[in-house]
């Protein structure tokens, strides 16, 4: 209990009971409930003003047909007709297609790269906190540092990467185009992504390889396992919750990927790589559907809510295990 | 009672704090009255209004602020500005395409009555910059904004590479004429053919540069080029928004896979999104013979010390076999509704409308659709792209300047790109997905679309 004031006991003790309690509350000050909700209150305000009203309001405007370009046009309610104008769009479904296959490629590469990092990160070596540091740094860039950067390195005539490929294929640098080619640009954003992401998964990875006790090591050294059987046996099984909290921590990152695409390809060639997150983008400030937009964020974040309560159900039972 | 005695010296504090605060936001709103905030884009020709306007200052007393945005994110950043009724510009240089919108939204102050008042006469504007920068309706003596900045697509050459004898020899065994700067497409696609892979001064050149860019506008400005000139019109002239047959036109879709030929044989490689800037920094590097880009960015190149002065040569958009026209650029300068200062705003714009200041105005790297300027006759002998310029202000055709242009705009960038630069599909095709887009939105805008 926060005492800001003692009360005077003699003019307490001259008064009836309710009195006595309610002047004792008064006198005391706040109690601990209310001082809880003092402190609460603001981040509760914030949360409420910044994210649940317009979680609300968006609701609302999906089932009209705002258009903010033409606000001067009666608002109309249009019921569902944004989710079924959505749900019925072939290319909507192809930007969906596409984000998938982004997600699946970027987040598997990261897995098995951040993994093996860690793995190696983890043994004692001569320059180890050097090649830990440099490893960790494109994950602590901006990704409008890493799509600008990117851009240039790619650059068929200018750009380094060309000539290493050239390097090693003998195919002319100049020949092809990492981010213009529709047999290559999906990649490309794959393998950004991967460079940029794969130490995270790493960080998440070694916190997990740090976790185990040695003596579960010593003991396996006793029953002569080998490092292979080890690895299958202790390191991979107790490793597991933690690869999976990276999956789900990337998969939804990725699922809304926007800034280091629209930078290195715009979505482009034709919409090769337009991720449905550029699509939300077009649609809600270039296009300025306002309805439509906040109809096709909803499903969105339905999809991403949905599968990420699935998936961390999967998780706790991965940990019970 | 400490604890409340520092509470209250705390609020006491705070209030104070705010009244100081509030007294010197006070006087900086003050200071501020005598200041304008003018947004345009960054480029070239901003730098040179920029200039000018220290003139408006030194003559009204007042100051001058600019609010400059690249290009890629112009018409995103202020759009939003004006759709969500921001105060941060008085005065704003809109892109010709906003002023649909701008004007049934109430966003651009109408100027009819200042333009009355102040005895300024769209008469003497150039006609496709009035039509194009300032009436809403087209072609109604509505006007919204006042013509600031005439700009065209047009190409510049490497006019030295052009001159040089083993080259047009070559070109002259090759194709049986001259080399000379190209008047149809065919012409252009041949020589653009011609230069493709060539070495000149142990460098590999290549033919042309054009507009490929996805995300804002950049291959639309480009491919209109090429689709006018086939014979593609927006719609039906004697049936507003009917667009079958029109838009997908077999003649349009031979003007599109033109361009897409243009893009295969004769760009350099990974010019898969490339707009303005790359354009400029191909052309500046020695890279193409021959380059598309706005007329705005030509002072610059004709300064530049190692492509401008007598290595570079300027040339208007080619005919093609059905047309001549030109994709039309440029600005007009409007009064932001929402601005608290419209009355020194238009003091600018009065200003600005002089033909003094007009002539200033292009003398140092802006253009002027002002008539008294470009049709003075020492005007073609200005600059060595005057010429040029003023035959591309006679043929210009402007894209669909309707309040759902962004949609229209967005719409055709995706077609045209997907067919070009992604090889999805055929032209018709793209051109037929395009009208189903715009009849689409044209729909929902309210509009009677025709089917034939």
């Amino acid at each position: 209990m926060t005492t800001i004031l003692q009360p005077d006991d003699a003019t307490i003790a001259g008064m009836s009971e309710p009195a006595r309690s309610r002047a004792t509350r008064r006198v005391r000050g706040l109690s601990d409930r209310a001082i809880a909700w003092l402190f609460v209150a603001p981040t509760i305000a914030l949360l409420l003003a910044i994210n649940i009203f317009p979680l609300v309001w968006m609701i609302r405007l999906s089932f009209t047909s705002l258009n903010l370009s033409m606000s001067y046009l009666p608002l109309r309610f249009v019921g569902l007709d944004n989710f079924r104008d959505i749900l019925t769009d072939e290319d909507v479904w192809f930007r969906l297609q596409t984000t998938a296959q982004f997600v699946i490629w970027s987040v598997a590469l990261q897995v098995v790269i951040g993994y093996g990092l860690a793995l190696l990160i983890n043994r004692q070596f001569r320059g180890h906190s050097f090649w830990t540091t440099i490893i960790l740094l494109p994950m602590m860039l901006s990704p409008a540092v890493v799509g600008n950067f990117w851009t240039l390195l790619l650059q068929p005539q200018i750009g380094p990467f060309n000539y290493v490929i050239s390097l090693f294929t003998g195919v002319p640098p100049s020949s092809f185009s990492m981010t213009g080619q529709v047999a290559l640009a999906p990649w490309t954003i794959v393998i950004v992504d991967t460079w940029m992401w794969a130490p995270y998964v790493m960080l998440i990875c070694l916190a997990g390889l740090r976790s185990i006790p040695d003596y579960i090591y010593e003991a396996a050294e006793v029953d002569r396992a080998s490092p292979w059987r080890q690895f299958w046996s202790i390191t991979l099984p107790m490793t597991v919750p933690f690869l999976m909290l990276a999956v789900l921590f990337r998969a939804i990152e990725n699922f809304k990927m926007f800034d280091m695409v629209n930078l290195l390809t715009s979505g482009g060639p034709g919409s090769t790589t337009e991720l449905v997150s550029i699509t939300l983008k077009r649609a809600a400030f270039e296009k300025w559907r306002t309805g439509y937009s906040s109809a096709l964020a909803i499903i969105l974040f339905v999809t991403v809510f949905g599968a990420a309560n699935i998936y961390v159900k999967a998780l706790n039972k991965v940990k019970q295990r | 009672m400490r604890t409340f005695n520092c509470l209250g010296s705390s609020a006491a504090a705070t209030v104070l704090g705010a009244a100081l605060l509030g007294m010197f936001g006070g006087g900086e709103a003050a200071a501020q009255s005598k200041q304008l905030t003018l947004c345009w884009a960054a480029w070239d020709p901003a730098n040179a209004l920029v200039e000018l306007g220290k003139d408006f200052t030194k003559q009204s007393g007042i100051e001058m602020k600019y609010e400059f945005v690249p290009w890629t994110s112009y018409a995103d950043r202020f759009l939003n500005e004006l759709n969500s009724h921001g105060k941060l510009c008085d005065l704003i240089i809109g892109d010709s395409q906003w002023i649909g919108g701008a004007a049934e939204n109430k966003w651009y102050v109408k100027l009819n009555d200042f333009f009355d008042k102040e005895k300024i006469s769209m008469d003497d504007f150039v006609p496709a910059t009035v039509v194009g920068y300032s009436q809403w309706p087209k072609n109604s003596p509505n006007y919204w904004a006042l013509p600031a900045m005439a700009d065209a697509v047009g190409w510049t050459y490497r006019k030295d590479w052009f001159s040089r004898p083993e080259i047009q020899s070559a070109f002259k065994a090759k194709h049986g004429r001259d080399l000379a700067p190209p008047k149809t497409y065919d012409e252009l696609k041949q020589i653009a053919e011609f230069f493709q892979g060539r070495e000149i001064d142990g460098k590999k050149v290549y033919g042309a540069y054009i507009f490929t860019e996805r995300g804002s506008e950049g291959i639309t400005m480009g491919v209109t080029n090429a689709l006018y000139n086939y014979g593609f019109s927006y719609d039906n002239p004697k049936k507003p928004y009917q667009m079958q047959g029109i838009v997908n036109s077999s003649d349009a879709a031979k003007g599109l896979e033109f361009y897409k030929e243009l893009y295969k044989c004769c760009t350099a490689p990974g010019m898969t999104n490339a707009y303005m800037q790359e354009g400029l920094d191909a052309f500046k590097s020695g890279q193409v013979a021959m380059q598309m880009n706005w007329f705005a960015f030509f002072p610059g190149l004709y300064k530049d010390p190692n492509v401008g002065g007598d290595k570079i040569g300027f040339f208007v958009n080619p005919a093609g076999p059905n047309a001549h026209f030109t994709q039309l650029g440029g600005q007009g300068i409007s009064v932001v509704a929402t601005s608290d200062r419209k009355n020194d705003a238009l003091a600018y714009i009065k200003w600005f409308a002089q033909p003094a200041v007009q002539q200033k105005w292009w003398q140092i790297g802006g253009y002027s659709a002002l008539k008294a300027v470009v049709d003075a006759p020492d005007f073609p002998k200005s600059a060595a792209f005057a010429p040029q310029f003023l035959e591309s202000m006679g043929i210009v055709k402007d894209f669909w300047a309707e309040p759902s242009y962004a949609q229209l705009l967005l719409d055709m960038q995706k077609r045209v790109h997907d067919y070009v630069v992604a090889d999805k599909g055929t032209a018709q095709q793209a051109l037929d997905l395009l009208v189903k887009d715009w009849t689409k939105v044209f729909k929902e805008q309210g509009k009677q679309v025709a089917s034939q």
